[in-house]
């Protein structure tokens, strides 16, 4: 096929999928409507499970399958990121020297710790109840310990991230929510079905199993978040890459 | 047309933001417009009642994504310098 004749065939596809996607968005409902029929019945079902945040309620009972496939995919490339970045055999690792941090900086960061930290863990328990939950208080509670290495540095940070343990509460994370789907096979139900009481509504223990999958990816993100920004701040932080003295040594 | 003035300002914030991160060249600088555009984003996800978005774009768009950018830059020019040392030597 010649170039000539392949730009045409480009032309019709391209000018076909334009009439197509312009003919399809004369048909969409009006942009920002206060009904929509998916909505409707999401809240309905929602409210029949006592789960006031309706959100949750999609993310962790009505849809709580797409919710693990979500789940994988972090924990997935958490584990491809710590391959990659890993030290290699010719990377040596220097000690990070302490460093000097501006007064107010310094006061701002420590200030702004334990607020932050208290944020991000009420944002996940509350998550069935208030916007919010596992993957948005997981991210906030992990990024709060990092305001350590703003306030004093990268030594200090290491102290507290003993980065083993994360390791293991972030798979400790992702197992509990299959074992919490599993549960339910348990009982008689289909895989991730919300199979405990549904408790009070509005109150921390309701929407069933909710809270406790809600649980498991908080610890499962605030921990893989923590894993993942590990091995970028050592590479930018602490490895060297060797083979490059040893060429120096060589030339000289 | 007045009630969607607030959503109207967002997206074109939004839209301005995205622009000015395409445009800016450096890595750095860029991360910071990033993060900026992140924020904006976060405000429409918000302006359009979907908190729980907002709460994720807040935190990985417009905090974890440009300190992700940071480290990674700061890692390249730290292998860059320390072989430009080595030429001078």
């Amino acid at each position: 096929m010649s170039s000539r004749l392949r730009l045409w065939v480009l032309a019709a596809g391209g000018l076909g999928v334009a009439v197509l996607f312009v003919l399809a968005c004369f048909d969409l409902p009006a942009f920002g409507g206060l009904r929509h029929p998916y909505g409707d019945r999401a809240v309905h079902a929602a409210l029949a499970r006592h789960t006031a945040n309706t959100v949750s309620s999609v993310n962790f009972d009505q849809r709580a399958f797409d919710t693990l496939g979500e789940e994988s995919i972090l924990f997935g490339s958490v584990v491809g990121t710590v391959v990659l970045l890993r030290q290699t055999r010719d990377e040596g690792r220097l000690p990070p020297e302490p460093a000097t941090v501006a007064p107010p900086v310094r006061r701002y960061a420590l200030i702004a710790l334990p607020v932050t930290l208290l944020i991000g863990l009420y944002v996940i328990a509350h998550g069935q109840l208030s916007p919010g939950g596992g993957f948005q208080g997981g991210v906030v509670v992990a990024t709060a310990l990092h305001l350590l290495y703003i306030a004093v540095d990268y030594r200090a940070l290491e102290r507290i991230r003993p980065v083993g343990l994360y390791e293991v509460a972030d798979a400790a994370g992702e197992a509990a929510y299959l074992l919490v789907g599993t549960a339910a096979l348990v009982t008689g139900a289909a895989f991730l079905t919300n199979f405990l009481p549904y408790g009070t509504f509005n109150t921390l223990s309701s929407g069933g199993t909710v809270p406790l999958l809600n649980a498991a990816i908080g610890v499962e993100v605030a921990c893989g978040v923590v894993v993942l920004l590990a091995r970028f701040l050592d590479q930018a932080v602490e490895i060297e890459s060797g083979d490059r003295d040893d060429e120096a040594e060589a030339g000289t | 047309m007045a009630d969607d003035l607030p959503l109207l300002l967002g997206l074109l914030l939004v839209a301005a933001a995205g622009t000015a991160a395409v445009l800016v060249r450096d890595p750095v600088r860029q991360s910071f417009v990033l993060s900026l555009f992140g924020l904006a984003l976060a405000l429409v996800f918000l302006l359009l009642q979907a908190p729980d978005v907002a709460l994720s774009q807040l935190a990985v768009g417009s905090a974890l994504t440009p300190l992700m950018v940071l480290l990674s830059v700061r890692k390249v020019r730290r292998k860059a310098r320390s072989e430009r040392r080595e030429e001078h030597e």
